[in-house]
């Protein structure tokens, strides 16, 4: 919603708190924790539960640490328009916000443990091996950045090294696990057919777990060689892990069709491609001479546009679409708003992603010719901007849509009065989605 | 047989490693950075603290989200050398046979006037190895020559800086808001680039009045219309008089025809009003003036101070010192 800012910047330029200086960050922030890690921790307490063949323990405990999230978020998005963002990315959330979020993943984790400790199931499934890395990492994670960023900062570049770090292992360790995750689970669920290989997934796993939160600092940054260098390398090994996923996968789907609604699956396969290609983009952003032309440009937000809402969110709506007519006990209202949803998202996402990738390689090389002016090298990249824009526009009506079928379907729950323990799940996810 | 504990601990240690690599290990090399010495002024400390009034600019910098569209950090792809004779010394005729040696393709006429209009660049764009031996061949009798390290890339082509941003730029900062975006263009040398208080004023207060096509938002806000009393305020706009123009790059579009701006329509105040820059804006300009990144340092080395655009070039020529002692020096 912020990219309509540049159609107009005279547009709302008469208030501080819509500057787009301002629009920008409190959407990353609102995509971030308002949709993606709560909806990524709904999904979590379900495929904890589920593969562990238990009842969610204390959902209690889960549901207020969904309602103390979201109010921090939602105090962290005011404390950003008024100013008061920290200004690192993906850590935008001012300090007085970060207590409170972490209170909030802290009791949901705690569910999540608990539940996973009482599981009945002795087998562990790959799905749980990500799922439990990622819900230890987040704390770990969130309050060394925290900590080192906004409570007791570092001095001059380093805290934005930690930032770079911490946006590296959310990503890859969060939400790439927690992606995968669920593609390992859903696929085979919705095939009914096992996975090809539990040993390409460990593969993956492992890998990951060594390379994976290594790979955040962009080669452009002014620090010793060294420290890119590492980077790279990082990104260059996670590529194996992006392969043996695409070959697990594939072999899994091959010749499948799914029974049931397409819907899931579509979402799924969506999901998995949006991966694969995500992977590669980032190993490639990674190599010195590519991010000569891509850093600065708006290659680097398709990316991340790619992999936190092509892969991650569409992964999750997938999961939603799965879990929800199994938690409420009845199908979603409205089959036809799935479909729009469904099929908004991704016509969305590919018109934007793909517009700012190319618009951002012909910024990069515009930036690269001294000769091109300032303004001329911009303008490939605000034509991007404009098309992703209109992508964005789709996104947002498939949201409505999912809104909508949520709401419903709410209203339907509450007058069944039917409760199944599992609903406060899918509670936090049903408040944010639309962000 | 229980695995569990040791695969938890197997899987933690991996995941520690990033933390390892990329925190522990920039901390202890320069998380403790302090002062470095300028490397062709042993006097000068850099970086210095900025003044106060640039700090609590910073914070409106950071509380504005001007990082979300501008960069501070300059990108150098490598470097070459320029060849610079800078005093004929006593035997010219020997000089002219070394300028020859040097320059094999001039003619001993042309070598002649080389060595006599000086300060000179007589070879440029040429590699570390070939700038020393045609240091030292040039050398004779008492003849001064200098090898001019010349910093490369597209940020620095487009004037943005002298050389790449290094850690130690930003050892005050906080937060350093190095940006990732480049929707403007980069400020890590914006005090260098740009004519001062009135023009930075004037540009936040109506970008495309000063930058014609600007995608900047206005940040009109940070000005107050207050109604002219009996003399107008220190710090208001100038609306009239000459007013240098530059396109989006940083370059300087009349230098030849001064001209008086025009403000956008919605910019204009009211008759009998004046604009005032509110202490954010102050704030802010001052930091804004305060960016510049072009003092030479061990892991940036620089010969040539940036020249303020059509400022004619002056070379200014200078050794890059020799590396300091060991000390444990950051990389470079």
């Amino acid at each position: 919603m912020a990219s309509l800012k540049f159609h107009a910047p005279q547009l709302l330029a008469g208030s501080a708190w819509l500057t787009y200086g301002r629009l920008q960050p409190a959407a990353t922030h609102a995509l971030l924790y308002g949709f993606a890690v709560p909806a990524g921790l709904g999904v979590v307490l379900w495929l904890t539960a589920r593969l562990g063949r238990v009842p969610l323990q204390l959902p209690g405990v889960a549901f207020v640490g969904g309602v103390v999230w979201n109010l921090g978020v939602k105090l962290g998005l005011l404390g950003i328009l008024v100013g008061d963002s920290t200004g690192y990315e993906w850590l935008e959330m001012p300090r007085y916000a970060a207590p409170i979020v972490f209170a909030g993943y802290s009791l949901v984790a705690v569910s999540a443990l608990l539940t996973f400790k009482d599981r009945r199931e002795s087998q562990l499934y790959v799905s749980q091996w990500f799922v439990l890395a990622a819900v230890f990492w987040f704390p770990w994670i969130f309050s060394t950045a925290e900590l080192l960023v906004s409570f007791a900062p570092l001095r001059g570049v380093m805290p934005t090294v930690v930032a770079w770090w911490y946006a590296g292992n959310l990503a890859n360790l969060w939400f790439g696990f927690i992606g995968l995750a669920i593609l390992f689970y859903l696929l085979p669920t919705l095939l009914n057919r096992p996975l090809y290989s539990q040993y390409h997934a460990m593969l993956a796993f492992w890998v990951l777990v060594l390379f994976g939160g290594g790979c955040g600092i962009p080669q452009s940054a002014p620090l010793p060689a060294w420290m890119p260098g590492v980077s790279t390398v990082c990104s260059l090994f996670t590529l194996v892990a992006v392969v043996a996923v695409a070959i697990n996968l594939y072999r899994t789907s091959a010749s499948g069709r799914p029974d049931g609604s397409p819907f899931p699956f579509a979402l799924v396969v969506f999901s998995a491609t949006a991966y694969v290609v995500a992977g590669f983009l980032n190993s490639a952003a990674a190599l010195p001479s590519v991010a000569a032309i891509t850093d600065f440009t708006f290659f680097t937000p398709a990316r991340t546009q790619l992999w936190v809402y092509g892969f991650f969110g569409v992964a999750v709506f997938a999961a939603m679409y799965h879990i929800l007519p199994r938690v409420l006990g009845f199908a979603l209202p409205s089959s036809r708003l799935v479909k729009l949803h469904a099929g908004c998202a991704m016509t969305g996402l590919a018109l934007s992603v793909a517009a700012l990738a190319s618009g951002g390689l012909a910024q990069g090389r515009g930036l690269n010719d001294p000769e091109v002016a300032f303004l001329e090298a911009l303008r490939p990249g605000l034509m991007a901007l404009r098309l992703s824009t209109l992508g964005d526009l789709l996104i947002f009506a498939g949201q409505l849509a999912l809104c909508l079928n949520l709401a419903a379907a709410l209203v339907g729950w509450c007058r069944r009065g039917f409760l199944p323990v599992l609903a406060a799940a899918a509670k936090p996810d049903a408040v944010e989605a639309g962000r | 047989m229980n695995r569990g504990p040791y695969l938890f601990l197997g899987v933690f240690c991996a995941m520690a490693l990033s933390w390892v690599g990329l925190i522990l290990q920039p901390q202890l090399q320069i998380g403790w950075g302090r002062q470095e010495t300028n490397v062709l002024n042993t006097l000068e400390l850099y970086p210095q603290a900025r003044p106060g009034l640039a700090q609590q600019g910073l914070q409106v910098y950071r509380s504005l989200g001007c990082a979300t569209c501008h960069s501070r950090q300059i990108r150098q792809t490598g470097a070459s050398f320029d060849v610079g004779l800078t005093g004929a010394g006593t035997n010219v005729p020997e000089l002219v046979q070394a300028i020859l040696k040097v320059k094999p393709d001039l003619t001993p006429a042309q070598a002649t006037q080389q060595a006599e209009r000086l300060p000179a660049i007589l070879v440029a764009s040429v590699d570390k190895a070939t700038a020393d031996a045609a240091v030292t061949n040039l050398s004779v009798g008492g003849a001064k020559a200098v090898a001019n390290l010349v910093a490369l890339g597209p940020d620095i082509a487009r004037g943005w800086g002298s050389g790449r941003s290094v850690a130690a730029d930003y050892l005050f900062e906080q937060p350093a808001l190095l940006g990732s975006q480049r929707v403007g263009p980069d400020l890590a040398n914006v005090g260098l680039r740009m004519p001062g208080r009135a023009w930075h004023f004037l540009h936040l207060y109506d970008p495309r009045a000063v930058v014609p096509g600007s995608v900047m938002p206005p940040y009109r806000f940070l000005f107050e219309a207050r109604k002219v009393g009996a003399k107008p305020s220190p710090e208001v706009l100038r609306l009239s008089g000459p007013t240098p123009k530059f396109d989006a790059g940083g370059t300087r579009t009349n230098w030849t025809t001064p001209e008086s701006i025009q403000l956008t329509a919605a910019a204009a105040p009211p008759s009998g009003f004046e604009i005032v820059p509110t202490d954010d804006a102050q704030a802010l300009v001052a930091y804004l003036l305060s960016l510049r990144t072009d003092v030479p340092l061990f892991e940036r080395p620089l010969s040539a101070a940036l020249a303020p655009p059509g400022a004619g070039t002056t070379n200014v020529v200078v050794t890059p010192a020799p590396a300091p002692a060991p000390t444990p020096a950051p990389a470079p």
